[in-house]
């Protein structure tokens, strides 16, 4: 089949042959002839076929002609100039970047424009004078670059990026390389002469150099240290606090009195590697955000109908202010963004959003529609029943689950170490100072410090960190996302997990179709393939995709009836294809109906003469029954669905018997269902996909999404799994109880480095030289080996 | 030996200018997008003329 030059698509439906060229719609061919009358034709000689193909409906930005809109969206407006920002989830290669980085050879009223790759982002400033916001996006638009515009962006613009850790470790980098460099000369040389002139200013510049490591890079083990005090946590943050206030404090003594050089080397190297530890460990994915929720969704405005003294008016108005009782019109794509009832025309819901399902679902006038629906077909009217905040998919985000902060309570690991840990280095200082007391009063200070000092948890404080940070770098190159490195410590300790069933375990995209009834001859296939050509019903497209080919003829006759189906005649015969009334209608029956009536199904009848049905199946994923019968080994497994029992027999078929069934569960249930496990003290996994499961994973353990294309948002979440990974889901959940493992192996090690350098302390031979080489050689030989174990666990995933 | 505070002095003005360099580069967002530049530097910035007219003006000349 032809490729299309402009978007690389099969043409499928239609072929145009322009300038020697072959394109698969109108809307590629249009691109093409913009950049080629613009000289812009550049941008298919970078990648090849680049495009997208644009899905031009003019009237869908009517609203940024709302002022108070377009003044939420802009970042900058003076009258004459404008910058905004936009999110266009369609960049995806350099022709991308450079085509709209030329915008203003497109039309001079742009000034100039830069993408942000990785976050998908655009930012153009344009001067505004005969130029609005509104034809900048359907420029965009035009060139299949449709920017997402979101309730979101009609809340307040969020703060800017936290760069402190940057500058923190900036800092300590920059005072650690100054002060090695200056200490030095006293490794070696005590009393060699010029040395002994010149010592005092480098030792003052060495302080000079620690002030603002101790005061502002390390200031933060201050803080946590303090708070752990108070909540009566003896984290791992007081041991290190009291390790980088004693190290400052004696320095200074020493460089005061004269006795000595003092360890402010060791003081900020460690605060040093104690921050890039911390860097480390945070790894984010630009274009993926786990923090969304029904706002990232739904539409910023909509179309009221005003009628007033009998004139009716259509305005855009900002979602929030619609009220109960307002008149709305919903275009074909378009979101419901409250519960409405349907007034005027044929709606064909698609709730994936909400459900996961991926099949529509009929309406007819007076049924009521929830909010997450997607409209598709023909313009609908709708009375809002609700505003949108207090609808019922809505509603849920008001549960207190989604406001606290789900870490806050977790014991991390080494929390749970430096327990023991912290009680254990106060009591050997202790008891050496009592010792030297008694034995040798003048050494008794030097050795409690000494103690203290050396006992500093760095090694014990990176294990963690480098270990979680390599495993979330591995994990993301396997293609699960993770919101940040604790996740995994939660992973390991999970018990119970429950599974969505709509869209997590089947998949979306793969619909199987069974065919019950009198088998059609030849013929009447063609002719069947033909009609549902014709039709745009996403059942007849599936169908369509899914019949085995045939000859395409024109039917004679075609008619569509929206919400029943299709009638056709070819060459005398008559078909029928849609819903089961519609079929039967004055046909004779020869066959039964359907055992089981909650099925999705396409009917067909000949000439008045009923043949049977096409059934759709939601597809389970791939090695769907391997995995529970791994993953039931030891942990709980539950099934938690929104839909009805149609698929409880089946299911039970092929997964573990002990894995429990739940239907007809509502968003609420499931989170309540969550709490529930959760107060039989279970440690629970949620993995789900719509809005529907949005509490749930807010309350979940861990919660993560599984998604079909990562490019699509997902609700707010600790983890996103691309579904073509969801068959090694146990070998992450593994990797995780590993990485758990190789955590501990080295607190052991970083043990023994303590164990040593407890044995300078105590004895009172720690010189600053010593401290200056177990320090560092303590973190790196722990960083060298988390980084090599996790490798190797890594390499053992991918080979999969 | 004086000289050791002028050498002194030196280095750590360098050293600071280098790190007051680096700070303002961060804070400026330099490193928020580390992919496009990349990419944007290996672009012509050449316009694409249709062949027919370069053939054409070829012609006249």
């Amino acid at each position: 089949m032809e490729k299309c030059f402009h978007c690389g698509d099969d043409c499928r439906d239609e072929l145009i042959l322009h300038r020697e060229k072959n394109f698969c719609c109108t809307g590629c061919k249009t691109v093409f002839d913009i950049l080629q009358d613009n000289d812009l034709s550049y941008y298919y000689d970078l990648e090849k076929n680049p495009g997208i193909s644009p899905k031009v409906s003019e009237d869908k930005y009517d609203f940024l002609q709302n002022e108070s809109i377009q003044e939420k969206l802009l970042d900058f407006n003076d009258g004459n100039h404008q910058i905004v920002s936009f999110v266009i989830p369609s960049i995806h290669c350099s022709s991308c970047i450079w085509i709209l980085e030329n915008l203003n050879k497109l039309n001079k009223a742009v000034n100039s424009s830069q993408v942000d790759f990785p976050k998908k982002t655009v930012r153009i400033s344009f001067s505004s004078k005969d130029f609005s916001l509104r034809d900048l996006v359907l420029l965009l638009s035009r060139l299949g670059y449709d920017p997402y515009i979101s309730l979101e962006d009609y809340d307040e613009k969020k703060a800017n990026i936290d760069r402190s850790l940057i500058y923190k470790l900036g800092v300590a980098g920059f005072a650690f390389g100054n002060v090695m460099f200056l200490s030095f000369p006293e490794y070696f040389e005590v009393e060699e002469f010029w040395l002994e002139q010149y010592k005092g200013v480098f030792r003052w510049l060495m302080f000079a150099f620690s002030l603002p490591v101790v005061l502002y890079s390390g200031w933060d083990y201050f803080t946590t240290a303090y708070k752990g005090l108070r909540s009566k946590m003896l984290n791992i943050d007081i041991p290190i606090a009291l390790g980088i206030a004693v190290l400052f404090l004696r320095s200074s003594a020493e460089i005061i009195l004269d006795l000595g050089t003092g360890f402010f080397d060791s003081l900020t190297g460690l605060v040093f590697f104690l921050l890039l530890g911390r860097f480390f460990q945070q790894k984010t994915y630009a274009y993926l955000s786990f923090e969304r929720d029904y706002k990232s969704y739904f539409p910023i405005a909509v179309t009221r109908i005003n009628t007033e003294e009998g004139k009716i008016t259509e305005e855009q108005v900002q979602v929030y202010e619609i009220e109960k009782g307002d008149r709305i019109i919903i275009r074909n794509e378009e979101l419901i963004p409250m519960d409405a009832i349907l007034i005027k025309g044929n709606a064909l819901i698609d709730y994936s959003f909400v459900t996961g399902e991926a099949e529509p679902v009929e309406k007819i006038s007076g049924d009521k529609l929830f909010a997450g629906g997607r409209q598709q077909g023909g313009i609908i009217e709708i009375e809002a029943l609700k505003p949108v905040k207090q609808s019922y998919l809505t509603q849920l985000w008001s549960d207190e689950v989604f406001s606290k902060d789900k870490r806050g309570t977790f014991q991390t690991l080494t929390n749970k170490i430096s327990r023991r840990f912290t009680t254990a280095v106060l009591s050997i200082a202790f008891i050496a100072t009592l010792f030297w007391l008694i034995y040798d009063p003048s050494k008794a200070l030097n050795v409690f410090t000494a103690v203290l000092i050396i006992a500093c948890p760095c090694a014990i404080a990176l294990a963690a960190p480098f270990t979680l940070g390599n495993l979330l770098r591995i994990f993301g190159s396997n293609k699960l996302y993770l919101k940040e490195a604790s996740v995994i410590e939660q992973i390991a300790e999970v018990d119970t997990i429950v599974f969505d069933k709509t869209g997590t375990i089947t998949s979306n995209k793969r619909n199987t179709i069974t065919y019950e009834g009198i088998e059609l001859n030849p013929s009447e296939e063609e002719m069947l393939g033909s009609s549902l050509r014709a039709s745009n019903h996403p059942l007849s497209r599936a169908l369509y995709e899914l019949l085995k080919k045939h000859n395409i003829a024109t039917p004679d006759e075609f008619k569509e009836l929206t919400g029943k189906g299709i009638e056709s005649s070819y060459k005398g015969s008559r078909m029928k294809i849609g819903s089961e009334s519609f079929v039967r209608e004055n046909a004779s029956a020869n066959v039964a109906t359907l055992e089981k009536p909650n099925k999705t199904a396409v009917h067909v009848s000949t000439n008045n003469n009923y043949k049977g049905c096409y059934v759709f199946q939601n597809a389970y994923r791939e090695g769907i029954s391997e995995l529970f019968e791994e993953l039931g080994q030891d942990k709980e497994l539950v099934i938690l669905s929104g839909d009805n029992d149609g698929e409880k027999e089946n299911l039970q078929r092929f997964l573990p018997e002990k894995t429990q069934l739940f239907f007809n569960q509502k968003p609420q249930d499931k989170l309540d269902f969550i709490k529930k496990l959760q107060q039989q003290g279970k440690n629970v996994m949620m993995v789900g996909d719509g809005l529907n499961d949005a509490g749930a994973l807010a309350q979940s353990n861990v919660g993560f999404v599984v998604s079909e294309n990562i490019n699509v948002f997902s609700p707010a979440c600790d983890g996103i799994l691309d579904a073509e990974r969801f068959k090694s889901f146990s070998r992450f959940l593994q990797l995780s109880t590993k990485g758990i493992q190789v955590i501990k192996w080295s607190f052991l090690l970083s043990l023994c480095y303590n164990i040593i350098g407890l044995a300078f302390a105590v004895t009172g031979h720690l010189s600053p030289i010593v401290a200056a080489i177990l320090m560092p050689l303590s973190s790196i030989s722990i960083v060298v080996f988390t980084s090599i174990v996790t490798y190797r666990l890594g390499k053992k995933l991918k080979s999969e | 030996m004086e000289i050791i505070y002028m050498l002194l002095a030196i280095s750590v003005v360098v050293a600071l200018i280098f790190f007051v360099a680096f700070i303002f580069s961060v804070r400026k967002g330099q490193y928020d997008d580390m992919y496009t530049p990349s990419v944007r530097m290996l672009f012509d910035d050449e316009l694409v003329k249709p062949k027919t007219e370069n053939n054409k003006s070829t012609k006249h000349e």
